[in-house]
């Protein structure tokens, strides 16, 4: 899932101030399972918002509402009626649901609540761990489950550079080494001789070096 | 071509030693350096930004090195170029006359004095060595463009026998070798028992007679400094009993027993099988590489 947390309120604040009346729009999708932008963070927002604003005496109006999917049109219509009493949108979406909502709506200043982060792992209550980049060719067959490119500080394809102490990385004691897990993990199932073989240059095309991307999937479309 | 080279090829003992150039834009700090390890060393070895830190270019102090009249190494890391950058630079450091590289994955950007920047690790160090050797021995680039002139280059890599896991070390040394390394230059050896497993390791593949080793040495200044390599700088391992030594002795002694280790760890590594030379790294204190030098029987340097 895309992972999220919410930006200082002063600095949602100072992107608000202009306006009078606010829909703070939250999604029930993947920022509402890491706790950031969904029905409840959507509250929570909107009243901190509301209570910020009486106590400077301000008159502002600010309602909220959540969707299912922000970065979806089929849900992002449902505000079709009701975007006229708003004068700007406080997106709790991701980056991508922010720019969904402003294109369907252009004259209406859509404002990110959120810091988007990455594409995430729920490890535990609280912990959401990056272990994909998206790099539109996935390596993990070769690497025995365990991505160089998400998990090693220099991406390195053939590691472990010379700062593997302990099964640790040299930037972070807390951060294990990635190629100490490939390593391992290819030796648990005598996968190791993988290794012997140079991983050739990566394609970035397939990743943000092509531009930004898309999939087209024509028997998808309708 | 390369004096280094040269020198190996003959089966002589080499000697290189590091150059770190300043962080300004004085030519004259590089030259100072220079003269310093003139008629010392075979080759002088210039750092590409140090611990991630913003100094003068390593190609441009090579090149003030080689008018010098010295046989610059020029280190190359692939955490500030892409491979367009990478490959044109290193076209350019062939047409100046610099004959030696090292490529190196660098020291992670946020160790520096530039955090916030990004890394750019489009090729790792040892994709970078293939590159390099293609361009060399094929002429061609990545993705098979032909080259109008290969560059002349002796190619290196870096090898730290003290980082783990022990046993992947050599298979990482066996892929440098494969990559297209010439030469390999070791992370700073203090602890020479685990060198020396590593080195019989690497032995048993074969591999030192597929590639010259060059054993890293750094002199130590005080036993506040090797404590900190030691705690703070990952894959350096320093035994205690060096520590040790250089506590034992008065503050105004302290360089001089940081010599006197660094001589008799090269005189252990001379005699190791394997080893065709050493590179002494010793930081911000070039002139110290003189005396190291002739103290270890390494003087006068042979000529070409």
């Amino acid at each position: 899932m895309i992972t999220a947390e919410q930006k200082p309120i002063d600095e949602i604040r100072g992107m608000i101030a202009p306006y009078k009346r606010i829909l703070v729009l939250g999604c029930a999708s993947c920022v509402a399972e890491c706790a950031a932008g969904g029905e409840k963070e959507t509250a929570m927002l909107g009243s901190a918002l509301r209570m910020a604003a009486r106590m400077e005496k301000q008159e502002v109006e600010i309602e909220e509402k959540t969707l299912d999917r922000q970065c979806v049109n089929e849900f992002i219509v449902l505000l079709d009626d009701i975007i006229d009493k708003y004068d700007a949108i406080l997106s709790l979406g991701c980056g991508a649901g922010v720019q969904a909502v402003a294109d369907m709506f252009p004259e209406t200043p859509v404002i990110p609540a959120l810091n988007t982060e990455f594409l995430g792992e729920t490890k535990s209550q609280g912990l959401w761990v990056e272990n994909c980049l998206g790099c539109g060719d996935c390596m993990l067959y070769y690497f025995g489950g365990v991505c160089p490119l998400a998990r090693c500080s220099k991406q390195l394809f053939n590691g472990p550079c010379g700062g593997s102490v302990n099964g640790k990385c040299e930037i972070n004691p807390d951060l294990d080494c990635a190629w100490q897990l490939i390593i391992d993990r290819l030796s648990a199932f005598g996968a190791l001789d993988r290794l012997e073989e140079i991983y050739p240059p990566k394609d970035w095309s397939k990743k943000q070096g092509g531009g930004p991307r898309k999939i087209v999937r024509e028997d998808q479309q309708r | 071509m390369s004096h280094l080279k040269q020198i190996l090829e003959r089966g002589e003992f080499a000697v290189t030693a590091e150059c770190g150039p300043p962080k300004g834009a004085d030519p004259e700090v590089v030259l100072k350096k220079g003269e310093l390890l003139r008629d010392k060393v075979d080759a002088v070895n210039v750092t590409d930004n140090q611990t991630a830190i913003v100094r003068m270019s390593s190609l441009a102090a090579c090149s003030l090195l080689e008018r010098a009249g010295l046989d610059p190494v020029l280190q190359m890391v692939v955490r500030d170029r892409n491979r367009i950058a990478l490959q044109s630079d290193i076209l350019g450091a062939s047409a100046i006359g610099i004959r030696n590289l090292l490529c190196l994955s660098g020291d992670h950007q946020s160790f520096g004095n530039q955090p916030q920047t990004v890394g750019v690790f489009d090729l790792d160090s040892i994709q970078f060595l293939q590159a390099v050797r293609m361009m060399r021995d094929e002429g061609t680039i990545i993705g098979g463009d032909e080259l109008s002139a290969p560059p002349d280059l002796f190619i290196g890599a870096a090898a730290n026998p003290f980082a783990d896991p022990l046993e992947f070390r050599v298979t990482r040394l066996a892929k440098k070798i494969k990559a297209g390394a010439d030469f390999i230059q070791t992370q700073c050896i203090y602890n020479l028992d685990r060198f020396e497993s590593w080195i019989s390791m690497a032995m048993e593949r074969g591999l030192p007679e597929k590639v010259y080793i060059l054993s890293g040495v750094t002199p130590l200044k005080s036993p506040g400094m090797a404590r900190y390599m030691k705690t703070r700088v990952s894959g350096m391992d320093i035994p205690d009993e060096i520590i040790e030594r250089m506590e034992g002795v008065p503050k105004d002694k302290q360089r001089e027993e940081g010599i006197r280790i660094c001589v008799e760890t090269i005189l252990r590594l001379k005699e190791m099988p394997g080893v065709k030379g050493v590179h002494i790294m010793a930081i911000e204190w070039e002139d110290a590489v003189g005396e190291i030098v002739e103290r270890a029987g390494l003087l006068p340097r042979p000529g070409i």
